[in-house]
């Protein structure tokens, strides 16, 4: 027989509607602890993923990420992706070490329609971002080893009706914040740029331009954060989340804005 | 010490499968169809919260009969196992066969060597891309698996509906047709036209990206079998 047998638990021993529960019941005893021994430093050459933005608008919440990804002074990965879907209502953003961050996304993505399979319900907005902490804090030993990951969380929160977004730590400490955030090594100049434009209130177009914006001020000036490419047609991932749900903008869209944005370049590209 | 009665191995598996059949037989049935756009699962089931039809993965179903806490618990050790799965290796690989084959193993152990088989009989369904890869895996009691074509009955009158379905169904049915004509024979079965609200039903959408289950209910119930 081939087949897995199904995963069924004694009293006492099941899992519960938790995902990563189950991953730690039926593994292997001795699975998951490689990165825990040996190396006390951080390798350098694993690809790091850079700048990603979450910014409220009045219907919702728009994330945007570069596509960059760096491994020391060298571009690792000139199309990665740092902006993912966490389910209908929700998406994640990571800045960090690329691999394990991947990993927790889709470790996430499950854990979230897990639970909604098997509770008949989704979690609330609070408790998916609860779910992702404790993720990020189960991720701290490899941290201290400098495989870090901290994602942005953001997501349409049907039961107060608007946009939230929240950040972490490396210790997987959770933090709401109000209006928007940034994460990776451009993100401070990312942060500056919408800092200064950002109203209450903004239309869906005007949010998703900012955070377009803000991702070349931010390429600008942070060498780890990939510009627009106009010559391989490259341009930022960004992502909707409102009461519809989510949706990722088509790279023509995208491109058309970068472009009409690159038309109107003289506002704040001083040298 | 005393000696047990010696009972045939015939005996105790015929008392084993009444007893099983006998506990199926009291609760209502459930009928499964494929439809051009997408596979049917209708049920009589007056509770809202508690389900008999579940969804697994992107494009399975599970359904079952007979007893809820039963059922309930296969349902869940199914999306453990579906996800799992998919985690470890990637979507696609998840299946129905696979699935399909992990209950039959179970419940088949359950029926030799526990002191009460399980009353239940549940349908694990995968939704193709085109209507003849749909899969229809009618699993019973004693972990027997049969591979439905076009549609299926669960439930203690199986028999009876099966066969109003045979002659009434036909290929090229929409889902909304296939919606109707479940509800109507589940009806006609009973004596009299059932409600939206004595009815569950959930739609495995063809050719939807990512997680293709669904839940038809309330408003738009009503509206489909009235129309």
């Amino acid at each position: 027989m081939n087949e897995r047998p199904l995963p069924l638990f004694g009293p006492g021993f099941d899992p519960g509607p938790s995902f990563a529960e189950l991953l730690r019941r039926t593994a292997p005893p001795d699975a998951g602890q490689a990165h825990a021994a040996g190396q006390q430093h951080a390798p350098v050459d694993v690809p790091h993923g850079t700048t990603v933005v979450a910014i409220r608008f009045a219907d919702g919440v728009v994330l945007a990420g570069d596509r960059r990804a760096t491994s020391g002074y060298a571009i690792a990965n000139r199309r990665i992706e740092k902006v993912f879907p966490a389910d209908d209502l929700s998406g994640v953003a990571i800045a960090g070490v690329a691999g394990p961050g991947i990993d927790m996304v889709r470790l996430f993505q499950t854990q979230l329609e897990h639970y909604e399979k098997i509770e008949g319900e989704p979690l609330s907005l609070e408790g998916k971002a609860n779910q992702l902490a404790q993720m990020v804090r189960a991720n701290l030993p490899a941290a201290l080893q400098g495989l870090i990951v901290v994602p942005l969380f953001a997501g349409f929160d049907e039961r107060r009706g608007r946009g939230r977004v929240f950040s972490f730590d490396a210790t997987g400490g959770k933090y709401e914040e109000g209006d928007f955030q940034v994460n990776g090594s451009g993100g401070v100049h990312a942060k500056n740029w919408i800092k200064a434009a950002w109203r209450e209130g903004m239309s869906v177009d005007d949010t998703i331009d900012l955070a377009v914006r803000s991702l070349f001020a931010a390429a600008d000036e942070d060498t780890a954060t990939g510009g627009p490419d106009l010559v391989r047609r490259i341009f930022p991932t960004v992502a909707v989340i409102d009461a519809d749900g989510y949706r990722s903008l088509d790279d023509e869209d995208v491109a058309r804005r970068a472009t009409a944005l690159l038309g109107g370049a003289e506002e704040g590209a001083g040298e | 010490m005393t000696t047990p009665f010696y009972v045939s191995p015939e005996q105790v598996m015929k008392d084993r499968a009444d007893y099983a059949r006998k506990g199926i037989a009291r609760g209502r049935s459930l009928i499964a169809l494929e439809a051009t756009d997408g596979i049917v699962i209708v049920a009589e089931n007056p509770s809202r919260t508690l389900f008999k039809i579940s969804e697994i993965y992107d494009h399975i179903a599970f359904a079952g009969v007979g007893k809820y806490n039963e059922f309930e618990m296969l349902k869940i050790a199914g999306v453990r196992h579906a996800d799992l799965k998919g985690y470890a290796y990637s979507r696609e690989d998840v299946t129905a066969r696979s699935l399909a084959n992990a209950y039959a193993q179970t419940l088949g152990q359950v029926f030799t060597h526990e002191m009460k088989p399980y009353e239940v009989e549940i349908l694990v369904a995968q939704v193709g891309d085109a209507q003849q890869d749909d899969e229809l895996f009618h699993i019973l009691y004693d972990g027997t698996v049969q591979d439905e074509e076009g549609h299926t009955v669960l439930g203690g009158q199986a028999e009876t509906i099966a066969q109003m379905i045979d002659t009434r169904y036909q290929a090229g049915l929409s889902v909304d047709d296939a919606i109707r004509l479940g509800a109507s024979v589940l009806g006609e079965n009973d004596g009299q036209p059932l409600a939206p609200e004595q009815l569950e039903v959930a739609v495995l959408q063809r050719g939807a990206t990512g997680r293709a289950f669904r839940r038809v209910k309330g408003d738009e119930l009503g509206r489909v079998l009235a129309g």
